[in-house]
């Protein structure tokens, strides 16, 4: 999905510096009616009546009614994380926003669960429901959430609400705001091959995910560079395939750490394991995996992508997909597929012999297609949804109907969707948003532009893009960089995400985003600046 | 070729884990690491380096850093004294990334004991320094070179003054490194070593964005490893005064971002100037004139020009009024406290995009044109401010730096004035080093060295390539180029990105300005110095 554009674009890559402070189309700077809400709620009605909140006094409480209580962990850690969030940042605002109010306080946030099941202790899906209610009155503020992932998203919103006068106390104003999310794959991709990320790095992330209300963490986890995922049956892997075996690897308990920390937030992890290309990294702690190429008539010592004719190739890979879908509690996996190089398979001598053999002809896509769908069924025999790089439809590979094909091809974009859509597939787009590439000025607004659904195609094809993915891989970005050039760009793709369509004001989303940025900040996250200015709390460093 | 290679910090050396080099180098390329001289690791090239497979481990709690009976300079020189303190450290960080350079073994041992065929351990490093000062600041002329030999179980580095010692020092922890075992070693070697140019700058921004005093500190430290001497700091602009002037304390109580969290006190600013110091790094301060101004209106009021709408006042500012005896009072005085709070010999003054229409529209200042006889050139107008402004800076024994417009414009300043050439691709900044040189001025480079302007990519490259010295012009005009800087202006930069967005992309101008140029021609070679010096920095 990275590689093969690099090169026009390093072409591309000369720059006019003409002037010294290049002008850039910068939004305007208004009052916005929504305060720092971001992503925007559906619907919010905030009123101009205003209510303090105290540190001493102020709450956040199960409601009596609700059907999750002390037992549910998920919501006791973050009413506590949300009351550290609210009490430690607060935006000042103008006077004019607070009328009267005459000291009536919010000393209370009561959380109301109403189905019977809250899912306290279960993981979210592509189905979950994150729709809240959120009534702010005084003396008591009521959250109303089907379940716990609702309930995550109205907190976020809630601490988005509140904000500190020119004294320093804390206000809310009078609001009633009904959300849910228009899209309900909401994803950030990091990639942990081309660089190790450290565990932190990765827990920081998850935690600027869910301030955007973003739900899904793609882990693009190994690819040709190395293999860091330390696999209990092939430990090989990463022992030979890593960086470094010990400081460079995700152990059984890392893993385990960024799913729950993931689960706390709403978030769920989907790993990528993606072959048959990307794996040179495989290879080196799984020898006879790959396949060898030739030059002539003799190996050349180089290998290519996985060998697909041996029944070796696929024992090998129903034992690690097996241990994978257990390691990783989420329905999805996603198998890559994406940009096979044919020239070592042409090379091989094996390899002809065996598309012969198959009927082929020389058509090489056949043979990946056979290759993919001995991997699709592997996976399906372990009761797990797959997701794909969009190369794998495009072959014409049989799929399951619940695949979910991520398209990631910018030419001919709206024309994919159409494709893969009438063919009844579900699809996530995330060709406009591959954030690594970095240019100079505000280039969030480009993202921010993007319409989904802008394709030529029938409601019900509409239906089945169920959301897209910010991706930032990993070329050009380890620990030293990698918050800083993620957010808050890729808090654009959140508000589109999730946000109603008509959402598309430039200037009131950057001047929401400015303030988001900043609260990002003051919670610790690094995000970068838009433009000219200035937080009340800087980053100060680690 | 080079694009897609991974890299890692940190992990031992192993040849199947050099998993990105192995795979994604062509056959040329690992004919070239083969060849790569044992240098590789110091990061801007000296000039003169050369080193022998004989190495000598090094003992952390047993090397002294120790001041030669001759030196000019002995224990109680503050400069010295806490540069061993901070190069220990620095040597010594547990870096476990560098390479062994060559053979490890004495000619011709044969022993499977490998303490047995190293030499005996490096005893000291012992510092000669020719001319006393230790408690100066560096300027334009000081000498940074010096002479690092490792031979013998012993390091001896010379120099002509501490700036030259601190230089070494840096270079002599570049060349230690640490084997699988932990062991810390260095080769025998020698290095004969001077910048190419006197002038090694690299601008921050403070107005755009407000940098915590932390940031600029760090950033400092950084640019010492890259063999940087000029901090220029653009300190204040259009957006805001951070500058907390003790003789006009409302321009950064009304023109900062916010008065007490986002200023420089005296005592910030003191702070910087001797961390700069104790690194041989100047600090040049800019106070952009007359454009780039309109935070200091809010403090001082009358300063700026009364831009008109039609016949009446329209509420908004221009720039530095320069018609009235006013100005040049408030400047006279607040030029005469920078220069005394900035030691450097030199104040940078600014003096670019300077936008005529307010001016234009004002019919005081179209009278004034009038009668100085201007006539419609308000290139004309600004000049007359320059040169007001610059008198009174050369009355307060300071020398100027101002950006490329003020020659452009042809505007009287001393002989001694640098221009700084910022404009224009390859072509247009070429021709303006050969016109200002001709013209008999000193010049610096930025042009090409935009470092906030970023694009996908190993954009240092483009960086690396410039030759500063390409443009057509006699030696003596060659001569007249000081150097060059690196400018990270701060549209889009604050604390949170600018160390990862400065480096290592500055350390490509780095080198470029110390190192000689026919030995740094090649990207290859440079990236594997450069991506080893990058783990480095990380230390």
């Amino acid at each position: 999905m990275a590689v093969i554009k690099l090169t026009a674009l390093l072409l591309a890559a000369s720059v006019c510096l003409c002037s010294k402070h290049k002008s850039e189309k910068v939004p305007k700077l208004v009052n916005s009616q929504y305060g720092s809400l971001w992503p925007l709620p559906q619907s919010a009605q905030i009123s101009a009546t205003a209510f303090q909140l105290s540190r001493s006094s102020f709450q956040i409480v199960h409601a009596p009614k609700s059907s999750a209580g002390p037992r549910c962990y998920l919501l006791g850690e973050a009413f506590r994380r949300y009351f550290e969030y609210t009490f430690g940042y607060s935006k000042r605002l103008n006077k004019d926003r607070k009328q009267s109010g005459a000291g009536a306080e919010v000393s209370e946030l009561q959380v109301l669960i109403t189905s019977s099941e809250p899912q306290c202790d279960g993981f979210p899906s592509v189905s979950s429901d994150e729709s809240y209610q959120l009534t702010v009155d005084q003396p008591t503020a009521v959250l109303t959430a089907p379940n716990v992932w609702g309930a995550l998203r109205g907190l976020e919103t809630f601490s988005q609400l509140v904000y500190k006068d020119e004294y320093g106390t804390l206000h809310i104003n009078k609001s009633e705001i009904k959300d849910f999310p228009r899209f309900n794959h909401r994803g950030i991709l990091l990639d942990s091959s081309r660089h190790f990320l450290p565990l932190k790095v990765i827990l920081a992330n998850l935690d600027a995910m869910a301030m955007n209300k973003y739900n899904v963490f793609h882990w693009h986890i190994v690819d040709d560079q190395s293999f860091p995922y330390q696999s209990s049956l092939f430990p090989e892997l990463s022992k030979e395939g890593s960086y470094h075996p010990y400081t460079h690897v995700y152990t059984p308990a890392d893993v385990k750490m960024v799913i729950e920390y993931a689960r706390m937030r709403g978030i769920r992890v989907i790993s990528e394991f993606d072959t048959p290309g990307h794996t040179q990294s495989w290879g080196l702690g799984q020898k006879g995996l790959l396949t060898p190429c030739y030059s002539g008539e003799k190996p050349s010592g180089t290998f290519g992508p996985v060998n697909p004719i041996l029944n070796s190739t696929y024992d090998f890979m129903t034992q690690f997909f097996k241990e994978v879908s257990s390691v990783f509690p989420d329905a999805y996996i996603h198998l890559g597929g994406d940009e096979v190089d044919f020239s070592c398979w042409k090379s091989n001598p094996d390899i002809q012999k065996f598309m012969e053999q198959q009927g082929f002809g020389t058509d090489y896509r056949k043979l990946e297609s056979y290759y993919i769908q001995r991997i699709l069924d592997i996976v399906t025999g372990t009761k797990k949804g797959y997701m794909i790089w969009q190369e794998v439809f495009d072959n014409g590979v049989k799929l399951k109907p619940d695949t979910v094909v991520e398209v990631w091809m910018g030419n001919a974009l709206e024309e994919e969707l159409h494709n893969v859509t009438s063919a009844g597939y579900t699809t996530i787009l995330s060709a406009p948003w591959y954030l690594d590439y970095i240019s100079y000025g505000q280039d969030w607004q480009k993202y921010y532009k993007v319409e989904p659904l802008s394709f030529k195609g029938t409601d019900a094809q509409k239906k089945l893009v169920i959301g897209g993915e910010a991706c930032l891989w990993g070329e050009f970005v380890d620990a030293t960089n990698l918050t800083p050039r993620l957010w808050p760009r890729a808090s654009a793709v959140a508000e589109r995400l999730w946000s109603h369509k008509d959402v598309r004001d430039t200037d009131d989303a950057y001047s929401r985003l400015s303030q988001h940025r900043c609260r990002m900040v003051q919670r610790g996250i690094p995000a970068e600046p838009l433009y000219v200015g200035h937080c009340d709390y800087e980053y100060g460093g680690q | 070729m080079l694009k897609n290679r991974a890299a890692f910090c940190n992990a031992p050396v192993v040849s199947g884990s050099f998993l990105g080099d192995v795979l994604q180098l062509s056959c040329a390329a690992l004919l070239l690491l083969a060849i790569v001289p044992p240098a590789q690791g110091v990061w801007p090239l000296p000039q003169s380096l050369s080193s022998s497979a004989e190495r000598y481990p090094l003992r952390p709690r047993e090397l002294n850093f120790l001041y030669g009976k001759g030196s000019a300079v002995q224990p109680g020189c503050t400069i010295l004294d806490t540069a061993f303190k901070r190069y220990f450290r620095i040597t010594f960080s547990g870096y476990s990334g560098g390479k062994p350079l060559t053979v490890n073994k004495k000619p011709g041992c044969v022993s499977p004991d490998r303490s047995l065929c190293d030499s005996a351990p490096l005893a000291a490093l012992v510092v000669n320094v020719q001319k006393g000062g230790c408690d100066g600041f560096p300027d334009l002329n000081s000498r940074e070179d010096y002479k690092l030999s490792i031979a013998d179980g012993l390091g001896s580095l010379s120099a002509v003054s501490v700036w030259g010692a601190l230089r070494g020092l840096e270079t002599f922890s570049q060349l230690v490194y640490q084997d699988q075992e932990g062991t810390y070693y260095i080769n025998k070697t020698d290095v004969v070593d001077f910048p190419r140019f006197p002038h090694r700058g690299l601008l921050l921004d403070t107005s755009r964005h407000y940098l915590p005093v932390r940031s600029i500190l760090e950033t400092l430290d950084a640019m010492a490893y890259n063999k940087f001497n000029v901090f220029h700091w653009h300190i204040v602009d259009d957006p805001s005064f951070p500058y907390q002037s003790p003789t006009f304390p409302n321009l950064s109580s009304k023109g900062a971002f916010h008065p007490q969290t986002h200023i420089y006190t005296m005592s910030d600013v003191k702070q910087v100037i001797e961390h700069a110091r104790l690194w041989g790094i100047r600090v040049i301060p800019e106070f952009d004139t007359p454009g780039h101004t309109q935070s200091w209106g809010k403090g001082q009021p009358g300063l700026l020009t009364a831009c008109y709408k039609g016949s009446v006042p329209s509420g908004t500012f221009g720039p530095v009024n320069p018609m009235l005896n006013t100005s040049y009072q408030f400047m006279s005085m607040l030029f005469n406290e920078i220069s005394s709070v900035f030691p450097d010999s030199y104040l940078h003054l600014g003096g670019d995009e300077v936008n005529f229409a307010c001016w234009k529209s004002n019919p005081d200042i179209q009278q004034f044109m009038k009668k100085m006889g201007f006539g419609t050139d308000y290139r004309k107008l600004e000049s007359f401010y320059i040169e007001n402004l610059v008198k009174i800076v050369t009355a307060l024994n300071k020398n100027s730096l101002v950006w490329q417009e003020v020659f452009d414009n042809a505007v009287k300043v001393p002989a001694d004035t640098v221009v700084h050439v910022w404009k224009g691709n390859k072509e247009q900044y070429s021709q303006e080093m050969s016109s200002v040189t001709a013209g008999g001025f000193k010049v610096l480079l930025s042009a090409p060295w935009y470092l906030n302007v970023i694009n996908y990519g190993q954009d240092w490259m483009e960086a690396y390539k410039v030759e500063p010295l390409g443009f057509n012009g006699t030696a003596e005009q060659k001569k007249l180029v000081m150097g060059g800087e690196a400018c990270m202006w701060g549209e889009y930069v604050d604390a949170t990105n600018l160390t990862p967005r400065l480096w290592p992309r500055a350390g490509a101008v780095g080198e470029r300005l110390w190192s000689d140029e026919a030995q740094t021609s090649n990207l290859d070679m440079a990236y594997d110095r450069l991506a080893e010096f990058r783990c480095r920095l990380l230390r």
